[in-house]
């Protein structure tokens, strides 16, 4: 049996019909083709998939599509306006926070969440709070510089 | 002009990635695409009685479903090894097949049995559920020793032992009296524990045919495209090569993990030319950890003679190198011809003898990780370095610095011989430590550890100084070796005739920001903004044959590759701006974009003469028109990156717990074209390698079932593990290649394991602590205070 569910995604309204069992990281990607979100682990282990749901950064591959109903949710390829990069954005070009590119839109996506509770976080908050988004590239030295800089810069 | 060399240019590919722009393999949707979804053995060893598929084959939005048996009757033949190393005796490698699909028998957790293609990826997994497998459980083995041992199960029934190869290198007979006249031997003996690559992007692979012209399209997350499409055309599938694409678009991560020819992608492209619709398979993460390839798990035992003046006389090594249950694409050239021939380090070790024995055992098959051999090497000799240290009395710096090979930069001193059959390019390895040193300020963090000490408080101090063999490799040399491919790289350079350079490359990028660094090399030497430059890579319709992004290679090799083509495009424009300006080549210069009648203002710009190149009207008689070049470049030798680690611990000794408080590493990797880069990579790969000696590690239970296969389990390193690292360089250039580099992107995880593992026992030395197993987790630490005090 089909659920209908409402989301606002990037600012946009959806209605759609899925089933029960969808996954939230499955309709971003499959239904609305935002492929940004990445899922490496299907278990909340790792991060990949990391967006806002409601303001709070929620692991899309363990949350259903139902449970999204009527919810607010925001992807990496909402963060840009238009050409102009989030400063989170280009905080991780300018320090180097990414290399094979595909935990980043989570570690971004964390990073927001935590800017928006602790607009200055020191670096071992910064550490703290991206416990649960794996990188297997950077050594997380640089992702955490690059959150410094988009937390110097807001 | 603007410098670009050796300045940490922003990175141009990260638009993509930091907008959600990128597009990776399980990214690309294809019209009237299928999904598959593998059924594999839960169990390690099994024969297969039946497999019954009536359910699955009913089952909703099911399409096919495929077993062994089908795809051997359409003549699929097993996944070749690509690397022969036969026994020292002279026997050939014993190489069983690797079955695409599990043929009569299964030989590990996650081995494939039968794929279920649907319609959607839900449903091609709810019908994998249906498949009924009749498994006869058998006897199986895990652990490389026990498979060697006498009634042994077989992996492999015409595999006696469980044994494929043997293989030494060195001198027995000069080690064995070298050891027997030492004053001193010391002995290590121990697991380099098994590891799990775990890039974050999972495998995935699309099988696409195009019934009219008879082309199939493979989509996959790999390292080296070319190396794929021959290995599945030639070996596998038996596919005309020409009539075959392989595109690896954005890879989300390698670590040597996505070198391999997986079975996957024959299988996926397999079943696209019998269904003629595109297959899409992309694994979960149970199905990465129980099937990409695993690194490391060596058992050995190791050691290092001495006289009474600390001089290293003899190195005498054995090890067990647990394959798996199939010989992967490199495996056989890992704890070989990338292991034993590092054993001389940096020290002038007159004697070595180095003796490894490859073992079959029923886990998932090892591969390259990260440093594929050389980490390996690297404990083996750092360890005993520091244990001969701490056991015989020295200053663990002193002792190496008496042992150092004296510099050599390869230009007006030759190469270093070693004893274990490699040259060493150029080296100057007490610069590096003695940097490392100065960073430290090791003086102060002695006294520091001393004072500590008075408080009850465990500080130790470790080294490692290391070096490596990247820059992988002279085709004949490795040929020789037994190497079933030439380790070459391509570069085509394509002028447009707007003056815009398209570059493309068969080396494959998948973090290591190649389109950064290559168009810096281009934007130097043609003197053109980085903005008119665009590389290509990983697609074979594409690019030239070329084999692909492992081994630190693709700068040493590729980038290359890439001036040989950048050199024949301004000898091609040299003549044209000749013809042009009416003046005689060798009266001109180019610099900066422009070639100029050397002593006038004469000029004409690089743009002006691409165009004349494809708008030929006012022409050199008898030169071809057009502005592109190919180049193959095969090096004379492998490179020899070295470099100097220090790790400084507090062990908390009353829960075990390990604190990194500082880790310095001083790394000379010859020239560097990005900064930013190699700093990047130095981090990655310092925290896989400090993985290594705290936290990670693949455990198989007792029924041989892979516990550490979840997130959960296997204890990934994270951003809270790690201090900020302190990192510099020195830079002795390569001697052989036209840009002196080295490569990069490994020496972080070759250095710093024993750097850790050394730290620690340096801390506990004191109680009686003399050795430890890694992962040095709170649990095994704590148990090795108490046992060392209980004595």
């Amino acid at each position: 049996m089909p659920f209908s569910v409402r989301l606002t995604v990037n600012g946009t309204d959806y209605e759609h019909e899925v089933e029960h069992r969808q996954l939230l990281t499955e309709y971003l990607r499959e239904v609305l083709g935002l492929t940004g979100t990445h899922v490496g682990c299907d278990t909340s282990g790792c991060g990949a998939c990391t967006v806002l749901l409601d303001g709070k950064a929620v692991k899309s591959c363990t949350v259903l599509t139902a449970q999204a109903d009527g919810g607010n949710v925001t992807t990496i390829e909402g963060l840009a306006n238009g050409n102009e990069l989030h400063p989170l954005q280009e905080a991780f070009n300018v320090e180097h926070g990414l290399q094979c590119g595909f935990c980043t839109p989570g570690m971004i996506m964390a990073g927001l969440e935590l800017l928006d509770r602790n607009p200055n976080p020191s670096n071992e908050e910064i550490r703290h709070a991206l416990e649960g988004n794996l990188c297997r590239c950077t050594g997380y030295e640089n992702i955490v510089r690059s959150i410094k800089y988009a937390a110097a810069k807001s | 002009m603007v410098k670009v060399i050796g300045e940490s240019v922003k990175r141009v590919e990260d638009r993509r990635f930091i907008t959600g722009r990128a597009r990776y393999t399980d990214d690309i949707k294809l019209p009237r695409m299928t999904y598959a979804s593998i059924v594999r053995s839960p169990h390690a060893h099994a024969r297969i009685n039946g497999i019954d598929v009536a359910e699955a084959s009913a089952a909703p939005g099911v399409v096919a479903v495929f077993k062994g048996e089908d795809l051997h009757q359409e003549s699929v033949i097993s996944v070749p090894c690509g690397w022969q190393v036969d026994f020292k005796n002279g026997d050939q490698m014993l190489e069983p097949p690797h079955p695409v699909l599990a043929s009569g028998k299964v030989r590990h957790v996650g081995d494939a049995v039968a794929v279920v293609v649907a319609e959607s990826a839900a449903q091609a997994k709810d019908a994998a559920e249906l498949v009924e497998v009749d498994y006869e459980v058998l006897e199986f083995v895990v652990d490389s020793l026990e498979a060697v041992a006498d009634g042994a199960p077989l992996v492999h029934d015409d595999v006696p032992d469980n044994i494929p190869f043997d293989w030494e290198l060195g001198d027995q007979e000069k080690t064995d009296a070298a050891m027997a006249a030492a004053d001193h031997v010391v002995t290590l003996e121990y697991r380099n524990q098994r590891l799990i690559p775990n890039a974050i992007e999972p495998r995935s692979a699309i099988g696409d045919y195009d019934v009219a012209s008879e082309h199939y399209t493979l989509y996959t997350s790999s390292q080296n495209p070319h190396v794929i499409r021959l290995l599945m055309c030639a070996f596998v599938l038996n596919l005309p090569e020409h009539k075959v694409r392989i595109v690896s678009p954005d890879v989300g991560g390698g670590f040597g993990s996505k070198i391999p020819h997986y079975i996957e992608e024959a299988l996926v492209t397999w079943c696209a030319g019998q269904l003629g619709r595109p297959v899409k398979w992309t694994a979960e993460r149970s199905e990465s950890f129980t099937t990409d390839v695993h690194g490391r798990d060596h058992v050995t035992k190791a050691e290092l003679g001495l006289d009474n003046d600390g001089n290293f006389v003899g190195l005498r090594v054995k090890t067990y190198a647990n394959m798996g249950a199939y010989l992967s694409t490199f495996s056989s050239c890992i704890p070989t011809y990338l292991h034993g021939t590092l054993m001389q380090g940096l020290y002038t070790t007159p004697a070595i003898h180095v003796d490894v024995t490859a073992v079959f055992t029923n886990t998932t098959p090892t591969d390259a990780y990260r440093g594929a051999g050389r980490p390996e090497a690297t404990y083996l000799l750092e360890r005993l370095v520091d244990q001969a240290a701490l056991k015989l009395g020295y200053d663990p710096v002193e002792l190496r610095k008496k042992n150092f090979i004296p510099p050599f930069d390869g230009v007006n001193q030759p190469g270093y011989e070693t004893q274990v059959a490699m040259t060493y390019d150029s080296g100057d390895y007490e610069p590096v430590l003695n940097r490392a040193l100065e960073m430290l300020d090791y003086e102060a963090v002695r006294k520091e550890q001393a004072a500590a000490r008075t408080q009850g408080r465990l500080l130790g101090i470790g080294f490692s100084t290391y070096v490596e063999a990247c820059g992988i490799a002279p085709s004949a040399v490795v040929g020789a070796l037994g190497a079933r491919a030439g380790l070459f790289e391509s570069a085509v350079v394509r002028v447009q005739p707007t003056g815009k350079v398209t570059v493309l490359v068969g080396s494959h990028s998948h973090g290591q920001g190649h389109e950064t660094t290559f168009s810096q090399l281009v934007a130097d030497r043609l003197g053109v903004p980085m903005d008119d430059v665009d590389i290509v890579h990983g697609d074979t319709d594409l690019v030239p044959f070329g084999m692909g992004t492992y081994g630190s290679r693709s700068l040493a090799v590729g980038g290359s590759a890439i001036v040989k083509s950048l050199d024949k495009v301004i000898e091609k424009g040299t003549t044209i701006a000749a013809h042009l300006m009416e003046a005689a080549a060798e009266d001109l210069e180019f610099a900066e974009g422009k070639w100029t009648v050397k002593g006038t203002d004469r000029s004409i710009t690089f743009g002006d003469v691409a165009l004349t190149a494809y708008v030929p009207h006012n022409y050199p008689e008898g030169l071809e028109p057009g502005l592109d070049f190919t180049s193959f470049y095969d090096p004379v030798n492998f490179t020899f990156p070295f470099g100097a680690h220090i790790a400084v611990v507090e062990v908390d000794a009353d829960t075990g717990k390990v604190t990194l408080k500082r880790f310095v590493a001083c790394d000379d990797v010859g020239n560097v074209v990005n900064p930013m880069i190699v700093d990047g990579q130095v981090h990655g790969g310092l925290a896989q390698g400090i993985g290594q000696a705290l936290l990670e590690g693949a455990l198989y239970d007792d029924n041989a079932q892979l516990i550490s296969a979840s997130y959960m389990d296997y204890a990934m390193p994270r951003a809270d593990d790690f201090p900020e690292f302190e990192i510099d360089r020195c830079v002795t250039p390569c001697p052989h290649n036209p840009l002196g580099v080295k490569g990069a992107g490994e020496t972080g995880t070759i250095g710093s394991t024993p750097a850790i593992v050394n730290a620690v026992l340096d801390a506990l030395w004191h109680l009686g602590v003399r050795d430890m197993e890694m992962p040095l987790t709170p649990e095994s630490v704590w148990r090795a205070i108490n046992a060392a005090a209980s004595i």
